[in-house]
């Protein structure tokens, strides 16, 4: 029958002749072939050395924002808890006491903030329900570690660091 | 004199020793680093610079791995395998011409462990006792993988075994002697056999393929349909002595093929540059000279390896005994008419 795409192409099964079926001029090709491919640009990037550019909208490890005045955006209402699909986020909340001001903008804050990175899935639903703009998955890959427990990531890890002390932190190595 | 002479080959034979040693393990750093290439890849490069140090980790990662001998294989039989097939490969590097007789300090040195005037017989001999560490490791074990693929193995080596003899009884109607040294010598400068068997060459380095169980003749340990065939229940030191071997086996078959069929040590206007650096200096490009073939002869071994994918197991053996090796019968029969034919005019 006709072919209705006019593409198909009957391939006959013919007998090989006396240069095929030595093999030896294919196989001389084949090895031209993986020979040429010696001088190929290597596509390998040296991981810890070099890293791969990430497009812009990458979703990495997770950090707790601070405002303009270096206090934690955080309020601890929970959204981001409740809309996470794996169930990854938990927190404790606290109330401000007196004095603590210039540590948390609003009155209430997360004392505990723990992301379990194993159960993460990076869906980047928890930057999307947050109201105060605190938890943004901006960080680097999150890296590999012999525990399970040591997955468990709290504020030590995840909150900013202060702006003063990123400067200090720059002063000091430039 | 006599002292002098024992000191003379104990030192030659450790050289060689530990030279075949080193080889081999940088063969194994070379495999990868020459598959990486073939596929656009960098290869190790950790371990030291260029992954120098790959093979030492690798070598301390074998001692220090878990020994496990099977409660249901023969004791002795499974450690006497790797060990026999370690020991072999090592003893074929005896008769192998490195380079001509060399003048030091006022003695003339041959550079051959031992020139023997059946060296061809010999050779053959021990790489056809190499199918015993295949065999025994295989049995041993009590695992039908590993039996099948020691009688793979087996079957492989002996098939091709044949017309790699029948190859060489071409050649030695060329050079009408057995002597590596002698067979080395009539090649010099330019006058390489290869140019006088051409078809004896390429049956030739088919065969040492396959009694190297290298790619495409690696049935007895082909991973994917034998989880790795005969040394299926090795692991550990015995499990790298084989894979040790293989890789010595690989050197001394390109070392043999190097000096049978390419010359050994001889290249063109080799007379000039032996007048012009003296009896010292001049046998030592000779002996650059042989490891640069046998290097280049190991890369084509690995070139090969990641171009060819693998032979079935009926296509092997019509290769082996359909057309090997009456093509090695056709070259023995059309060697001896020339030779006659240019004799008698």
């Amino acid at each position: 029958m006709e072919s209705l795409s006019g593409r198909k192409k009957v391939l006959e099964q013919k007998p090989m002749n006396f240069w095929e079926r030595i093999y030896l001029p294919a196989i001389f090709r084949g090895m031209g072939i993986t020979f040429m491919h010696m001088f190929k640009k290597k596509e390998t990037i040296h991981y810890p050395e070099q890293e791969r550019e990430f497009s812009e909208n990458w979703r990495g490890m997770h950090s707790l924002k601070r405002d303009e005045d270096g206090r934690e955006r955080c309020t601890a209402c929970g959204l981001c808890a409740l809309s996470c699909p794996a169930e990854a986020i938990t927190m404790i909340s606290a109330e401000r006491e007196k004095g603590e001001e210039h540590l948390y903008r609003e009155e209430k804050y997360a004392a505990v903030y723990e992301i379990n990175m194993l159960r993460c899935i990076f869906c980047g639903l928890c930057e999307e329900a947050c109201p105060k703009e605190a938890i943004y998955l901006d960080g680097p890959i999150v890296p590999a570690d012999f525990l399970r427990k040591d997955f468990i990531y709290g504020k030590d890890k995840l909150v900013e660091m202060p702006i003063n002390e990123l400067e200090a932190l720059k002063g000091a190595t430039v | 004199m006599e002292l002098a002479f024992l000191f003379e080959k104990l030192i030659l034979v450790t050289i060689l020793f530990v030279l075949t040693l080193s080889i081999a393990a940088y063969s194994t750093w070379a495999e990868r680093k020459v598959a990486a290439w073939l596929q656009d890849r960098v290869g190790p490069n950790r371990a030291g610079i260029f992954g120098l140090l790959q093979p030492l980790a690798d070598g301390g990662k074998m001692f220090f791995k878990e020994e496990i001998i099977p409660s249901g294989s023969n004791k002795w039989l499974f450690i006497a395998g790797p060990s026999l097939a370690l020991l072999v490969s090592f003893l074929g590097s005896a008769v192998i011409p490195f380079g001509q007789n060399i003048e030091l300090f006022g003695r003339v040195v041959p550079l051959q462990v031992t020139d023997i005037n059946v060296g061809i017989l010999y050779i053959f001999g021990v790489v056809s006792l190499g199918v015993y560490g295949i065999m025994i490791g295989g049995w041993a074990s009590n695992n039908k993988y590993s039996l099948m693929g020691a009688i793979r193995g087996a079957s492989q080596n002996i098939s091709y075994e044949i017309a790699m003899g029948l190859c060489i009884i071409a050649l030695l109607l060329v050079t009408n002697t057995l002597s590596f040294k002698e067979i080395a010598e009539q090649q010099h400068s330019w006058h390489w056999n290869v140019i006088y068997q051409p078809l004896g060459f390429l049956i030739f380095i088919i065969c040492a393929f396959a009694e190297t169980n290298r790619v495409p003749f690696d049935l007895p340990e082909c991973e994917t349909e034998l989880i790795g065939g005969y040394n299926t229940e090795y692991s550990a030191f015995k499990m790298g002595a084989y894979m040790f071997a293989e890789y010595i086996n690989m050197f001394v078959s390109s070392a043999v093929m190097a000096v049978l069929y390419f010359g050994g040590y001889n290249y063109p206007f080799m007379d000039n540059v032996n007048a012009l650096l003296g009896p010292t200096w001049g046998p030592l490009i000779g002996v650059a000279v042989m490891f640069i073939k046998i290097i280049a002869f190991i890369f084509f071994f690995m070139w090969v390896r990641w171009t060819i994918p693998r032979f079935r197991y009926d296509q092997l053996m019509d290769l082996g005994w359909k057309i090997l090796i009456p093509l090695a019968i056709a070259n023995i029969v059309i060697t001896a008419i020339v030779i006659t034919v240019v004799d008698k005019l």
